[in-house]
């Protein structure tokens, strides 16, 4: 690597040491290390809901484009200062609770949202050296507090007291819990084969190229992960919990002003810390020739988020036993023979086992999805009559 | 729908509507639910009721002309339409040809650009986020730009007169038209391309709300959604009416008449449609727009006393058999008038297609009966 180039790469960690070294030479020891878990946690608070703010922009934008429209272009240049406007927006408008709403948990619901979408960017690594924390059981921790999310939504809609937000609610719980078998044990192949539940160490497995999504097990994983990550957000095609067509708002009918700006904060910040991980995990994190490491890292990530918003441009919304089936009956089975296929491509070395590993997921896949007799469209004839 | 579901302590009764984004309107849905499942469904009507039948038979019989474009307020076209086709039985007034070809052509546009809609919406319904939407509704301004260049008027057209319509068309505007209804085929094809075999597409929709014959046949009910459930019923084909004996079209039938045989069915009668125009731009005739002798009836409305008697004219609308009942006392007003609206009686089986399905097919299913609540509350 050249000097230019690992100097860019470094720049955010470089930055940090600097300040770090000029504190020292005024505060003591431990003023130092407190400043610079502050500096870490600083740089994520602001970095959260900032990349939230750009995100609803992205959305708005491209969502736009593939309408065959503009989007938001009024304000500022290309629109840039919308967030802003919005922000201003939200905080202005009026804060309506329910009467008979459970005013505390109605009003701790969207506080509680956010946090865990906040403490996931903790074990992200954005860049080579670049995680804030690099917890020895990071993976274990992200998928522990992501799940805390169906609780926020769950208090909200109950809080409530409205028949659309409960039904959502129900939805919400019923989906991500099912979601989350299937996430993770689609995540168990890669911590087979890096050995570590830390994320840094995932991405170092995948050294140069060997990201593992070039791998069978590796390709199959990140297929069911990303499918997982869409249904764990709320995004469509299983935005059910917020079906806009049946149930108004879902979860966050009765939200207004700020409250439905955290809601809306969290699934965003979700959105953006769950493509991240699958990058990862299976895309090799920041790996990748010629840019920096952060370059790659962030466009991997906004490279899954924007599939995110082409699936919302373009994919009807499934129904609520279809999508309990995809999971249960399709993604579970399928990432139990993944980490057996995983397996077998550790201990049978070279073309075999790649061939063999392949062979195996494509038959099961085939299998499970002929046992679950999906529903294949059907060829129908419509006479033409005089 | 009976009490004892509702005593069920599984039971929740919810209300779809009057506020609601899917129910296309202030219409409202009283479910009972279990779970997703719907147990049982009640429909409220009457949140758009404006006195329509009771203003027209206070007004003079042109002067109804303006209000029936609210009926329906997505395709006025077809609702003057029918209205002065009961209103010429009444008088006894024929119809210029050329005003009889003009007449055809809006009317299909109307038809296309009702249908557009249609299949938009209920795909917005499926929760495809507008996109669909947005790019039928872009085929549906051209359209409208030509009612809005015919009429003045893009969707209060108020275009028809008895004994022909308002205004000529000139050849310019028939070649715009030509220009626009060229383009259909071909969005039409990508639309499909794009939909129709959607694996989420097909899963929500087949098998879905399906509707049996002789239920469709009991229950009155017409236009598309009869003609997906596999009968062979068009009033442009069994009345004849207008001139529409002259052309070649076909009339599109589905089997099961479920929600996918309602979608498809309309998407091969917008390209009927788009064929019925093309015939009718080819052989329009030169000649007057409007019978001369009905002119000074219409500068003074009051003129315009039919004798005493009665009329029924009915039309394909879109949406299902539109008719028009008069009866004349002899005086300017009408002494009665009665609108067969087809959005209203095709409601009537909304409950027997939702029981037993989810809360999301309720929804798709009403985007696939097409109701405009202008025409269902009159």
């Amino acid at each position: 690597m050249n000097p230019a180039m690992s100097f860019l790469d470094s720049i955010f960690v470089n930055l940090k040491l600097w300040t770090l070294n000029l504190i020292g030479h005024f505060l003591p020891g431990w003023a130092v290390i407190l400043a610079s878990i502050v500096i870490s946690g600083v740089v994520i608070l602001c970095l959260g809901p900032v990349i939230m703010m750009y995100l609803t922009l992205l959305e708005r934008k491209v969502v736009g484009r593939m309408q065959n429209r503009y989007g938001p272009n009024r304000v500022g240049p290309w629109g840039l200062l919308q967030p802003i406007a919005d922000g201003i927006k939200m905080f202005t408008k009026e804060d309506i609770v329910p009467t008979n709403a459970d005013k505390v948990i109605h009003l701790l619901a969207p506080i509680v949202i956010v946090v865990p979408a906040l403490m996931v960017f903790l074990v992200v690594p954005f860049g080579r050296d670049m995680t804030a924390a690099d917890l020895s059981i990071g993976v274990l921790y992200f998928i522990a507090v992501s799940s805390v999310t169906t609780l926020p939504i769950f208090m909200g809609s109950w809080a409530s007291r409205n028949k659309y937000s409960m039904i959502g609610g129900m939805r919400t719980a019923a989906q991500m819990i099912s979601y989350e078998v299937p996430m993770t044990l689609a995540v168990v192949p890669v911590i087979m084969m890096s050995q570590s539940l830390s994320t840094a160490s995932i991405v170092n497995a995948q050294e140069g190229l060997r990201w593992f999504v070039f791998t069978p097990w590796g390709l199959a994983g990140f297929v069911i992960f990303f499918i997982c990550t869409v249904a764990e957000c709320n995004r469509p095609p299983f935005d059910l919990p917020e079906a806009e067509s049946e149930l108004v708002a879902g979860f966050h009918t009765e939200y207004s002003g700020m409250k439905f700006a955290l809601f809306y904060m969290a699934e965003y910040m979700n959105a953006f810390t769950l493509s991240a991980i699958a990058v990862t995990l299976f895309l090799g994190g920041w790996q990748g020739p010629f840019l920096p490491s952060w370059v790659w890292f962030f466009t991997k990530t906004f490279a899954l988020i924007f599939a995110m918003i082409w699936f919302r441009a373009t994919f009807p919304r499934f129904r609520v036993d279809q999508l309990m089936g995809i999971a249960w009956k399709l993604l579970l089975p399928l990432t139990l023979v993944n980490m057996l296929v995983a397996g077998l491509w550790y201990f049978i070395p070279g073309i075999t086992g790649w061939v063999g590993a392949a062979v195996i997921l494509a038959v099961s896949f085939l299998g499970l999805t002929a046992l679950n007799k999906p529903v294949i469209p059907e060829k129908r004839v419509y006479l033409l009559e005089n | 729908m009976s009490e004892t579901i509702l005593n069920e302590p599984q039971t929740l009764e919810i209300n779809f509507g009057p506020q609601h984004p899917s129910t296309h309107g202030v219409f409202r849905m009283r479910a009972v639910l279990d779970g997703e499942t719907i147990r049982g469904l009640k429909l409220v009507i009457g949140y758009l009721h404006r006195n329509h039948e009771q203003i027209a038979e206070n007004l003079t019989y042109p002067g109804v002309f303006a209000y029936t474009d609210r009926l329906d307020y997505l395709n006025s076209m077809q609702n003057n339409f029918g209205y002065a086709l009961a209103a010429e039985k009444l008088a006894g007034i024929t119809v210029p040809e050329r005003a009889e070809y003009i007449r055809v052509i809006m009317a299909e546009l109307a038809r296309i650009v009702n249908h557009l809609l249609l299949v938009g919406f209920l795909l917005n319904d499926l929760g495809a986020f507008f996109t669909p939407c947005l790019y039928a509704v872009r085929e549906r301004e051209r359209i409208l730009d030509i009612f809005e260049d015919v009429s003045g008027s893009r969707m209060m057209c108020n275009y028809f007169r008895f004994g022909g319509v308002k205004n000529d068309l000139t050849e310019n505007q028939l070649g715009e038209i030509r220009k626009v209804v060229s383009r259909l085929p071909a969005f039409l094809d990508e639309f499909e391309a794009l939909l129709s075999k959607n694996e989420i597409l097909c899963m929500r929709c087949q098998n879905v709300g399906g509707l049996p014959k002789d239920l469709a046949v009991n229950a009155g009910i017409t236009g598309p959604m009869l003609r997906a459930s596999g009968i062979n019923y068009d009033i442009r084909k069994t009345d004849r009416y207008s001139i529409y004996d002259r052309f070649d079209f076909k009339v599109p039938l589905g089997q099961k008449g479920d929600v996918y045989d309602r979608y498809y069915v309309r998407i091969l009668e917008m390209r009927e449609s788009v064929k019925i125009v093309e015939q009718a731009i080819a052989g329009i005739p030169r000649g007057e727009f409007l019978n001369a002798k009905t002119l000074p009836l219409l500068r003074n409305p009051r003129l315009f006393k039919p004798a005493a008697g009665e009329a029924y004219g009915r039309i394909e609308s879109p949406k299902g058999e539109l008719g028009y009942y008069l009866v004349s006392d002899g005086t300017p007003q009408p002494w009665r008038y009665h609108v067969r609206a087809p959005s209203l009686i095709n409601l009537t089986v909304l409950e027997e297609m939702c029981v037993g399905q989810k809360i999301a097919d309720a929804i798709v299913i009403l985007g696939s009966i097409d109701i405009v609540l202008g025409e269902t509350d009159r």
